[in-house]
């Protein structure tokens, strides 16, 4: 069980991560209403947000020292900020900003950081990869950091995530595999992309443990995680965690999502985890209700001025364009 | 006076018309690909199948590239007639070998004896902010790799007309449809997305140019989006008395080689306008065609106008300035003609 301190940590990480995801969402619409127009507005390209999964995030996060490396998916957000990227150079690149992490050049798919060794793909499963090679690295190196691979169910179909989990297992690397089971990859539900019902069963097959955290609770993940991470982090290999989450809001903003029931849409806002979870804390009394009710207000406070920084920063000189395609 | 209604249909669906039409008729057609069924396809390029011809025909894959497009293969060996989706070219990478190593090399290898009568589809082409790894325009990489060929079509009409085809030939077919020809809701309205589409199945010869514009001053070599990129600069270009002729080639391979050089035999003068990177690509195989065959009719030296070869910035600025513009064709051509 975390301490008291922990948990009042992951509770504001939560609140932050759902403040900024909706934050952005609210931005990314503007200027593509009332036609929506993919390329107009203040935000372009597609947008995936993560609200509902930050508990898998922010349980797996709290594990993680800055040196440890993440990779994760076209839906980063959540990830990045547990992980402990800058909220406003993270803000700016979703705008497109000189001040984003990649001067405007990646977007919100492909968030570099070698600040956090943070790295993502819009490429299904191929953070997996990396993530082997950064342990690899860190073996190589003699140090204890660990990498850890966010990654979709549906990812767990890919070759990569195969050819991954073998060879970390086979060079007993410090890697932590991390499935996010939304149980949706886009319209295609998980019963009918997946021969069996978890992943976590897969690992068996590489000699590897394997945990199904079966609810989405921020606490049972950070459990999970703590054990996975310092296995890793003592030359024990490495493991694949399982939980089941939620997608709360589309695949990618302006997704009507005509292929998911409204009752089971209004099932997943009841059972919100970051919600569930602030309730928990406030009948155990590790935060008061008054206390709640502050992060949310320090975390908007944090939120805005990272979207207002992204805002009131400058577009990158467009000839930049063709800087940075070699080192 | 009798008006005459005829229907109008945009890209995406004329490209699924096209697609159900050759179901009905040959029971070997099948569909597979991420969200195809459902979703209708995320460029709605399938849109409607599933509800007429259910599962079996119209089945949506797990992510798995490398076993649903070499599924694919080997069904097409087998005697079906498989169309493939791959949601966006750029993931290709996970599956490429599926795709240059078995699906192009086959039927050479067999001494032509196993035929792989596949379609692969999949979106190209950027503009709307989508990054480095979902706006590329790859067909020069296909048209590179001998073995396949490769459809990029620019209206609805030769959209359904050219899958048509594509579905009908014996080889493979990469057929690659531009996210902004196809009349989509969400994306920045093209007026030429939506067209008259007959009824009937028809085909349109694959390797076979068309010219959608005459003109007599230069000409004007493109594919897919940039054809109304073009065709818009053409308009400009009119009103200071300068008449493009605007070559739409329809597909990369087989090229119409005949019909680039009957055209600038015609008007002198080439330009040739690609989305794809610049280099090794589509433009150089076009203007080396004319100088090998047509170079004794270029009145000055070829220009091209292409995507240069850097990554695809998110940053809108940054892509718009990389990306070919009816301005910028309209510029090049005042450039070739002297103005
Ligand atoms: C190799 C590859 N194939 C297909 C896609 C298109 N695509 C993007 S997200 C997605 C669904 C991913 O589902 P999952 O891994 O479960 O993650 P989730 O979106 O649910 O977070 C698909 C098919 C892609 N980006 N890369």
């Amino acid at each position: 069980m975390p301490d008291n301190k922990t948990l009042r940590d992951m509770h504001y990480q939560l609140v932050r991560i759902r403040l900024f995801e909706e934050t952005i969402q609210k931005v990314y619409f503007e200027g593509k209403t009332p036609a929506f127009d993919i390329a107009a507005g203040t935000v372009p390209g597609e947008m995936h947000l993560a609200a509902g999964q930050e508990p898998v995030a922010v349980g797996v996060a709290a594990h993680l020292r800055p040196s440890d490396a993440v990779t994760a998916t076209h839906r980063p957000h959540h990830i990045a900020l547990a992980h402990g990227m800058d909220i406003r150079k993270l803000a700016a690149e979703i705008f497109g900003k000189e001040t984003g992490l990649g001067h405007g050049k990646g977007g919100h798919m492909h968030l570099f950081d070698p600040a956090t060794n943070f790295g993502c793909s819009g490429i299904i499963a191929e953070g997996m990869p990396t993530a082997v090679g950064h342990a690899l690295a860190f073996k190589k190196q003699g140090r204890d950091d660990i990498a850890v691979s966010f990654f979709g169910e549906g990812a767990a179909n890919q070759g990569a995530f195969h050819e991954s989990l073998n060879l970390a297992a086979l060079w007993r690397l410090g890697v932590v595999f991390v499935c996010e089971d939304n149980a949706w990859a886009i319209s295609v539900p998980k019963d009918k992309a997946t021969a069996i019902a978890n992943n976590s069963d897969r690992a068996a097959a590489y000699g590897i443990p394997g945990v199904l955290v079966p609810d989405n609770d921020p606490v049972a993940i950070y459990e999970a995680a703590g054990e996975a991470v310092s296995r890793a982090r003592r030359g024990g290999g490495p493991s694949l965690i399982e939980v089941k989450t939620d997608r709360l809001f589309g695949h990618f903003e302006g997704d009507a999502q005509a292929y998911r029931t409204p009752q089971e849409l209004a099932l997943l806002q009841e059972r919100d985890a970051i919600r569930a979870f602030e309730r928990r804390l406030i009948e155990s009394a590790d935060l008061t209700a008054k206390d709640a009710q502050d992060a949310w207000e320090r975390a908007r406070t944090e939120v805005d001025d990272a979207i207002d920084f992204a805002r009131s920063s400058p577009y990158p000189e467009p000839s930049a364009a063709l800087q940075h395609v070699f080192a | 006076m009798a008006i005459e209604t005829k229907r109008l249909l945009t890209t995406s669906r004329a490209i699924s018309e096209g697609i159900a039409q050759e179901m009905e008729r040959d029971p070997s057609v099948f569909v597979m690909g991420e969200d195809i069924g459902t979703y209708g396809g995320i460029f709605g390029a399938t849109e409607g199948l599933l509800a007429k011809f259910g599962p079996e025909r119209v089945m949506d894959t797990p992510i798995s590239e490398t076993a649903f497009i070499g599924a694919a293969v080997g069904a097409a060996i087998s005697g079906m007639r498989p169309i493939a989706e791959l949601m966006f070219v750029d993931f290709f990478g996970v599956c490429m070998d599926q795709i240059y190593n078995h699906m192009a090399k086959i039927h050479y290898e067999s001494g032509g004896n196993v035929k792989v009568p596949i379609v692969v589809t999949t979106a190209i082409g950027g503009g709307y902010g989508d990054g480095a790894q979902h706006s590329q325009t790859l067909y020069g990489t296909f048209a590179h790799l001998p073995g396949m060929k490769v459809v990029v079509p620019s209206t609805p009409y030769d959209a359904k007309g050219l899958m048509i085809s594509a579905i009908r030939d014996d080889n493979p077919v990469v057929y690659m449809f531009h996210k902004g020809i196809m009349g989509l809701g969400w994306m920045t309205p093209n007026p030429r997305a939506t067209a008259h589409v007959p009824e009937e199945p028809y085909a349109i010869p694959i390797g076979k140019a068309d010219v959608k514009r005459e003109g007599r001053d230069l000409t004007i070599v493109t594919v897919s989006l940039m054809v109304h990129r073009a065709l818009d600069a053409a308009v400009d270009l009119a009103t200071e008395g300068i008449d493009a002729e605007v070559l739409d080639l329809r597909s990369i391979v087989p090229l119409d080689r005949e019909a680039i050089l009957a055209s600038v035999a015609k008007t002198h003068r080439l330009l040739v306008v690609d989305e794809d990177y610049r280099s090794f690509g589509m433009s150089g195989e076009v203007i080396t065609t004319v100088i090998e065959g047509a170079f004794d009719h270029l009145d000055a030296p070829p220009v091209r106008l292409a995507y240069p070869d850097v990554p695809i910035p998110y940053s809108r600025p940054l892509e718009q300035f990389c990306l070919p513009s009816s301005d910028k064709i309209a510029a090049a051509a005042r450039q070739l003609m002297g103005r």
